[in-house]
């Protein structure tokens, strides 16, 4: 009662994986999908990425080549004899994929990943900018400390849609003199800036492709990130966490400035880097 | 069937059975029904992220209230991917593959004559159901169903006034989900006694077929993974309606008023959920690769390459799937030493899984090949399983995910694993027991068109999402040309719903097949495909308590070919009776 296979079937299947791990390797690897990086850091992401494309591409296509090569070889070959496996023969066979799946991983982790981890979440230079990000649904709200470089306390109860977005404590005068934008991140470029991240209402995720740049915002919690913009211009920002029905609007714009035009601004905006 | 059940009024046989097979079919229709609801949900989340500005003067017609003015509501969108992903991940593919295959064949398999506990075995299935009513009912209230994706975070699932899906639909969500979570507990529980005790003479853990083993590992993790999300949905349940703060922070700010919760946190309820979460993954991806290595033994008429150390990588890989959960919250704002200790576990996963990988693909070595469609889907499932599980080493890795978390190349990633993955393997499942189901054979040809239609599309619509994901696209995103670096990319939009719907056409073939060959497929033969499992050992349909006495085993699940000649030793045959007799591979 066993349907005998017509070869073109056969063919067919291994026409097939052929085909899809082509496409996949040239899509992969011919078109630049990733975003130009704009960060000190997105670097070792893009190398990161370029190392898992190429050891993971390459056992994605070695694998499917021997599938291919069994499919065409062993497909209806009534070959009568004795299968035996040897539990040795089978063993040694599992040390190899152990083997190299262990160093593919480890590599990819602790060798280029951590120290790009370390980047984004270890020691903060001297130097660096603090800057105030609160979300809300659905927009940002940006504070720079004013001239006396300390941020005011802020108190939920005082948050005002118009006045007040971010909830400065009036009672505090650290806070009079504090800079604050709706979703306008102006940035010095090649400066390490840090971000505070302040949710009011719900989970939020502060993400940036072209820094490759991604922190969630937890409400009750205070996150940081870090990162150093390495290009002029302007750069998306958007959210990164189903925050509500206009998640999918909650973007905004990230200017990255030369160092004196950043200034200018600052000092117009009445505050002292 | 046999007298003892003929005996029963049809309401005990067909409605609440006790029998494992009847079951087995129940929680398989259901999940077909169900899988209806989450392939039209996913047909309306297509067709809006291939013409997000469109109006649709039809669907207004269809669906008033989410097409107001034509136009699909951004709440309405959120619904439909939350509920698209809740109802395929626990009513669909955990129903069908784990509670629908393993009830029919477990028993059948470890030569025992109904489940441990068949009454619980009733009981399962008829708390999943008032599950599935809920579930579907929540689209009906006011606000709508719940809308905080399919892993409900809060605050936004537990304040009301953050999002119209959080009103009483979430409430739903949390109802339905908690007795799914009752009714796969008492499954899992009922699975790992019955594979354990009630196992046949001679059916030592080392002789079981390996769908047994995977079905075992998935009702252990399922008893362990499981309460802890019990645990989180009353909580939740409780800071929505009983004024708590398991997860609430002080000064939440929504609509204008202050909110007066104090001292909880939405991390706690991230770590419950995934600690469920990832090990649930393992829950539904390992059953599917046990089915394909029963289905490419039997077609491949040769002993599955590496029993024993594919045993063990099962065991390994689901130890390391308890430990790993904290890698879908890399970006979360968790401690970054955690994160790299989530980092370096999580990528270890793949160490068993390639040793699985590699068995798989080794037990094609020599084999003597039978194309039939089961085999199709099984062939799938490795090459599925190989390109997804890679793809996760980019997720695993803390510092690249940074840039791929909460992308479309996630979306791309788990549509790989627990969906292709998973479907291919109800699928080969069904090909493969339909005659020892129903006594009928499915349709080749009709199975072969339903293949080929599948696989041609899913593949190159899922590794598209990869691809997007690479571009920086997000998911959960209403419009995905709202930011300008991603709208090069929207042509990648329209390919990827071409393809799906070239798929769900195939689906259709295989409705039709599944309906036709129920009444007028051709006659099976208790053991049509030459199988060496039990199963086949019971005539076609298999009755009601499967044997009067379980055969007693005398050898491994896969001795196709052992033994010089190219025959096959059924479990059940005393050495005696073998000519040339060399041994089982295993016992």
């Amino acid at each position: 009662m066993i349907a005998r296979t017509r070869t073109f079937e056969t063919t067919a299947l291994a026409l097939f994986f052929f085909g899809v791990t082509t496409l996949t390797v040239w899509g992969f690897a011919m078109p630049d999908w990733l975003p130009p990086a704009a960060s000190r850091h997105a670097e070792g992401v893009d190398g990161l990425i370029r190392y898992l494309l190429v050891t993971t591409g390459a056992i994605f296509v070695i694998g499917h080549a021997v599938l291919i090569y069994f499919i065409l070889k062993f497909e209806g070959s009534e070959d009568s004899t004795a299968i035996q496996t040897n539990p040795k023969t089978e063993r040694l066979w599992s040390i190899l994929p152990v083997l190299t799946m262990a160093l593919v991983s480890e590599v990819g982790v602790l060798f280029l990943g951590l120290p790009v981890w370390d980047e984004i979440y270890g020691e903060v230079s001297e130097d660096v900018l603090v800057v105030d990000v609160a979300a809300r649904q659905f927009e940002w709200i940006v504070r720079y400390p004013g001239e006396d470089g300390e941020f005011g306390r802020t108190d939920p109860t005082q948050i005002d849609g118009q006045s007040n977005p971010t909830g400065i404590d009036n009672a505090d005068p650290r806070g009079s003199d504090d800079i604050v934008e709706r979703n306008i991140l102006r940035l010095p470029v090649n400066r390490p800036v840090q971000l505070r991240l302040r949710s009011h209402d719900v989970l939020h995720s502060f993400s940036v492709a072209a820094f490759r740049v991604k922190q969630d915002i937890v409400p009750g919690m205070v996150g940081s990130t870090t990162f150093v913009p390495t290009q002029l211009g302007e750069f998306e920002m958007g959210c990164a966490e189903l925050c509500g029905l206009a998640h999918y609007r909650m973007g905004g714009r990230v200017i990255v400035m030369s160092p004196d035009d950043y200034e200018t601004w600052l000092s117009e905006q009445g505050g002292d880097a | 069937m046999s007298s003892a059940h003929a005996g029963l009024p049809f309401w005990r046989r067909y409605i609440f059975s006790t029998d494992h097979k009847v079951i087995g079919i129940q929680y398989i229709l259901t999940a077909v029904f169900m899988a209806l609801v989450a392939v039209g949900l996913s047909v309306l989340i297509r067709m809006q992220m291939t013409w997000p500005v469109r109006l649709w003067p039809i669907m207004e017609q269809l669906l008033p209230t989410a097409y107001e003015g034509g136009a699909l509501k951004p709440e309405f969108y959120l619904t439909m991917v939350t509920m698209h992903g809740t109802i395929m991940v626990f009513f669909v593919i955990s129903l069908a593959l784990v509670s629908g295959v393993g009830n029919f064949i477990i028993p059948l398999q470890v030569g025992a004559r109904d489940m441990a506990y068949p009454f619980l075995n009733m009981l399962s299935y008829w708390t999943i159901v008032p599950a599935c009513l809920i579930m579907l009912a929540s689209f009906f209230v006011e606000g709508g169903a719940a809308a905080g994706g399919w892993t409900s975070y809060p605050p936004l699932s537990a304040l009301p006034g953050a999002l119209p899906g959080s009103g009483l639909g979430q409430t739903l969500w949390i109802l339905g989900m908690a007795l799914f979570i009752v009714s796969f507990t008492m499954g899992s529980l009922n699975f790992a006694t019955t594979i354990l005790n009630l196992r046949t003479k001679g059916m030592s853990l080392m002789r079981m077929p390996l769908t047994v083993w995977t079905l075992l590992v998935s009702s252990v993790l399922g008893i362990l993974a499981f309460p802890p999300l019990t645990a989180a949905a009353i909580m939740l349940l409780l800071d929505r309606h009983g004024g708590t703060s398991f997860f609430l922070p002080e000064g939440l700010v929504v609509g204008g008023n202050v909110l007066a919760y104090e001292g909880g946190t939405p991390l706690l309820f991230q770590h419950l959920f995934w600690f469920l979460g990832h090990p649930e993954v393992y829950v539904l991806v390992l059953p599917a690769l046990g089915i394909a290595f029963d289905v490419v033994a039997t077609f491949g008429r040769r002993p599955v390459f590496g029993y024993r150390t594919t045993v063990w990588a099962l065991i390994v890989a689901a130890v390391l799937s308890m430990i790993v959960w904290g890698h879908h919250m890399f970006t979360s704002g968790m401690n970054p030493y955690l994160g790299e200790y989530f980092s370096i576990v999580t990528v270890l996963i793949t160490l068993p899984f390639a040793v699985i990988g590699v068995n798989l693909i080794a037990s094609l070595w020599r084999a003597d090949l039978r194309l039939t469609t089961a085999m199709l889907f099984a062939i799938g499932i490795i090459s599925a399983v190989g390109t997804g599980g890679l793809g996760g080493l980019w997720l695993g890795t803390a510092a690249s995910d940074i840039y791929f978390h909460s992308s479309v190349f996630v979306v791309g990633h788990f549509h790989f694993m627990i969906g292709v993955v998973t479907s291919f393997g109800i699928f080969a499942a069904i090909y493969y027991w339909f005659p020892k189901t129903f006594g009928r054979h499915m349709n080749e040809t009709l199975g072969k068109i339903h293949f080929w239609l599948t696989i041609s599309s899913v593949f190159p619509a899922f590794i598209g999402m990869h691809y997007l994901g690479l571009g920086g696209a997000l998911r959960r995103v209403y419009d995905p040309t709202y930011y300008e670096y991603v709208r090069p990319l929207q042509e990648m939009n329209v390919w990827i719903t071409f393809l799906l719907f070239i798929s769900i056409a195939g689906q259709l073939v295989f409705f039709v097949n599944l309906f036709r060959s129920l009444f007028w497929g051709t006659k099976a033969d208790a053991n049509p495909w030459e199988g060496a499992t039990l199963e086949w050992t019971t005539p076609s349909p298999a009755p009601h308590l499967n044997w009067n006495e379980p055969p007693t085993v005398y050898g491994g699940p896969y001795q196709y070919r052992v033994n010089g000649v190219g025959g096959y030793v059924p479990q059940h045959t005393p050495p005696e009776e073998v000519e040339c007799w060399v041994g089982p591979h295993e016992g």
